[in-house]
């Protein structure tokens, strides 16, 4: 019997492998939030679980009741019901009572966390970024660097209507950007965010946090990279921003201080003999938007 | 009745009828009424349904094999609209309009005439709406919370949908209008409000919701539209104004819609455990109370939909807290159900079972909830598949699964004859695996960072998309038995009895099967009132 069950799931999930060349690129695994590599999205990461198990603990309970009537009152084994019961005012305390006590223990925590995230003093760089249809711009202030960054030229072809070409041999399909935003690690980073036409979304879930791009209103949000923890991360615009709004990635590129300074000064020196690098856009997909722009101030 | 057939027909006796047609069309019958209601909600969930498997073939593999993303957006948002006001709405108006006059002992709903226009300017609302599909520019894909300044750039499309809009929300609070006069006018004699079935009450609950918020979004839409139209300037930043206004604006319709889809559910669901744990309803009061908690809790949550817009820290603390009160009333009621089972004599039929499904699923949206209102990870969940999964838990397991409970529950009183019991376990079987392989898996999506309205994914989301489509038609498919096992009956399912389950109590009940015309000519006499009553 058992070892029928197990041919019969065999054979099942060889047809969905069937009808699923991807399957090789199997991410079955990717259930979960990710942790994070900022401090705020270790403190996020850990109030979902907080808040996942204590759904657990309580769906344990709830769904253990259910389970047990229906098993143990079932009329088919001559249950008779108790037609008395309608009404028990001590139980009706308890459980109203309890759950306040749960959603006060949780509302602790998620209050701090939320204090620390509103908390943005001390930044060490601020970037604006600004939302356009379909592209983010972005802009070191005070460092006069500025460029746009939208999806990269590869993921750009293989997502157009019936391509041929098979997204998974695309690096990081969809979730690639031309010029990724750099900033240093182990550095307080606050990105004040605005949009050019609708409302965008800046997300990037390894950061923790996403935060609304909305036309004539600046929003801040801020994120610390671990020490150690240099690396691309890969976010996507999360609201509903018109025709291309999933084709609008936010890639950042974490490097070291160093690094980052080197990086600031070579786009400094590249910017200011031709104000051209940053308007160049690939044409494919352009925004007719783009025209439109204001030129990005140079030095 | 001699007000409900008036000009033509001057002689007038108890179960009299005109026919054909003008049955439908001059129809003040709230049976009538109530059948064209369920049948439109069921042609509506039918075509919204297929703009779901739209998108489910769209995101079954990554790249775009089947829509352009301009049309992907207008399926989001037609699937939204005409699921909410097309499908959801209207099939509690219909069941409100079956059940309520026999539940509380009147012949008909209070204002017949004004019933006939409320269900008459459907068609023409989703017939306008339906309309966009084919003027230049494509319908509508802004989502169906149509945030400016994404809304106005809609092309031709765009005074359509408002106008629809406008329709859609006078024929819902005429319909609320309808519930709560016959509901506070025309209970029987000794019927006093604590004395009706839950359905009742939760129908009159949401009824003043959509009066009080109906108008919101008709003002809400009604800006955007001298926005686009006449220079105004309300949620234009050039101009002066704020789209986050019509955020706000929208939500503190939206948040009590919300409570429209899903009360009426809690009072169907309230009627159905007692009937087949053959046992009163546990807490009736509490229930009763639990469900005006959670109204008035409504009007104070909208902003949790707009955690990312950037609120001051002490607005985003107060939404917090007050969303997570919710759970507490929400909490009261799953326990009473759970309660109601407990040394019940439970038996298994189809509505039952819709209702069991309904209580185990219901509660997994829940959850969800109560984790969307912990701010700091909010922003993590905000605009992903894990919200995707989240609203989709409470109204397809929450809302849809308890109208159908209603339908298998009260079909033979509606039909006089029995639906095919084991078509519909099927049918409830298939629903319910399906439901589930489409919508758990967009909890792991979500969280692994897939945002939501996208028509097209990174490949590190493909399997679980793959799974939720597959799920997507199983569900969709097996809705076709549904239609299936409700014309079977009506064509030649068995003749059903008076009080085809035995634990059913109410006045519904108490009338002959299927139920007359006219349901209750003379009101009910005491006793049958006490006999109905459970409590």
């Amino acid at each position: 019997m058992k070892r029928h069950l197990s041919h019969a799931l065999t054979t099942a999930f060889a047809i969905l492998g069937g009808l699923a060349p991807l399957a090789a690129h199997a991410e079955w695994g990717n259930l979960n939030m990710p942790v994070g590599v900022t401090e705020l999205s270790k403190e996020i990461h850990s109030l979902h679980m907080t808040i996942f198990w204590w759904c657990v603990a309580i769906g344990v309970f709830v769904f253990g009741w259910m389970i047990w009537s229906l098993v143990a009152f079932r009329k088919s084994q001559g249950a008779k019901p108790d037609t008395t019961m309608v009404h028990n005012t001590k139980a009706e305390i308890i459980w109203t009572v309890i759950p306040v006590f749960i959603l006060v223990i949780m509302a602790i925590p998620a209050a701090r966390t939320l204090i620390a995230i509103e908390d943005t003093r001390n930044t060490e760089i601020s970037i604006k970024a600004t939302g356009h249809q379909w592209k983010w711009q972005y802009e070191y202030l005070g460092e006069d660097v500025s460029f746009f960054s939208q999806l990269e030229r590869a993921s750009d072809e293989a997502r157009q209507l019936n391509s041929g070409i098979d997204p998974t041999t695309v690096p990081d399909y969809l979730l690639n950007v031309d010029k990724p935003l750099v900033v240093p690690e182990d550095t307080k980073v606050r990105m004040l965010l605005t949009a050019n036409d609708v409302i965008h979304a800046w997300w990037v879930p390894a950061f923790g946090m996403k935060k609304d791009a909305i036309p004539g209103n600046v929003n801040e949000l801020w994120f610390k990279v671990e020490k150690g923890k240099t690396g691309i991360y890969r976010g996507q615009c999360a609201e509903l921003c018109g025709r291309d709004h999933g084709f609008m990635p936010v890639v950042v590129k974490v490097v070291t201080k160093d690094e980052y300074k080197a990086w600031i000064a070579a786009q400094k020196s590249a910017a200011n003999p031709a104000a051209t690098e940053s308007t160049a856009e690939p044409a494919a997909d352009a925004a007719p938007t783009v025209a439109a722009l204001p030129a990005v101030p140079k030095g | 009745m001699a007000n409900t057939a008036t000009h033509d027909h001057a002689h007038d006796d108890h179960d009299h009828k005109p026919h054909g047609l003008k049955r439908w069309l001059y129809a003040t019958n709230h049976k009538d009424i109530g059948t064209m209601y369920l049948v439109f909600a069921c042609v509506m969930f039918f075509l919204g349904g297929a703009m779901a498997l739209v998108i489910r073939a769209e995101l079954f593999q990554p790249g775009l094999q089947f829509v352009d993303p301009g049309f992907y957006n207008s399926m989001t948002t037609m699937h939204a609209l005409l699921m909410i006001f097309g499908a959801v709405m209207p099939a509690w108006t219909g069941l409100a309009n079956w059940m309520v006059p026999m539940q509380v002992g009147a012949p008909d709903m209070a204002l017949p005439r004004l019933n006939n226009f409320s269900f008459w300017l459907l068609p023409f609302a989703f017939t306008l709406l339906l309309l966009t599909l084919f003027v230049p520019g494509g319908a509508p894909a802004g989502g169906w919370t149509l945030y400016p300044p994404l809304s106005l750039q809609a092309g031709d499309s765009f005074p359509l949908t408002i106008f629809a809009i406008h329709l859609m929300g006078i024929s819902s609070i005429l319909g609320a209008i309808n519930v709560v006069v016959t509901i506070l006018n025309m209970r029987a004699p000794g019927m006093g409000l604590l004395n009706m079935p839950l359905f009742c009450w939760t129908w009159l609950i949401t009824a003043y919701l959509l009066i009080a918020v109906m108008p919101v979004l008709a003002g809400a839409v009604t800006m955007l539209l001298t926005d686009h139209f006449f220079g105004t300037a309300f949620f234009t930043a050039s101009g002066g104004g704020d789209p986050v206004m019509f955020q706000h604006i929208f939500w503190f319709f939206g948040h009590p819609e919300v409570y429209i889809l899903i009360l009426p559910a809690f009072g169907v669901v309230s009627e159905i455990i007692p009937t087949f744990s053959r046992k009163p309803l546990f807490g009736y009061e509490s229930m009763v109370y639990a469900t005006a908690s959670i109204a008035f809790l409504s009007f104070i949550v909208w902003a949790h939909h707009m955690f990312t817009v950037g609120m001051p820290l002490a607005g985003q603390l107060f939404f917090m807290l007050s969303t997570m009160l919710i759970a507490v009333p929400t909490g009261v009621k799953v326990f009473n159900w759970c309660a109601t089972m407990w040394k019940g004599s439970i038996s298994f039929e189809t509505p039952m079972l819709f209702a069991i499904a309904f209580l185990f699923l219901f509660t997994i949206g829940g959850f969800s909830g109560l984790m969307l209102a912990i701010v700091p990870a909010d922003f993590q969940y905000h605009d992903s598949y894990f919200v995707v999964a989240h609203f989709h838990y409470v109204l397809v397991p929450g809302s849809v699964f308890a109208i159908m409970a209603g339908v298998y529950y009260w079909l033979p009183k509606w039909t006089g004859r029995m639906y095919n019991e084991k078509v519909g376990k099927i049918h409830f079987w298939l629903s319910t695996i399906g439901v589930n392989v489409l919508f758990f898996p967009q909890h792991f999506l979500g969280l692994a960072g897939m945002p939501r309205r996208i028509p097209d994914y990174s490949t590190q989301f493909a399997d679980w998309n793959m799974v939720s489509s597959i799920g997507a038609f199983l569900f969709g498919f097996s809705q076709l038995l549904f239609v299936y096992v409700i014309w079977n009956a009506v064509r030649s399912g068995e003749k059903a009895v008076d009080r085809p389950w035995e634990g059913a109590h109410g006045l519904e009940w108490e009338l002959p099967t299927p139920a007359p015309y006219h349901s209750w000519d003379t009101p009910p006499p005491q006793a049958v009132i006490a006999k109905g009553s459970m409590h």
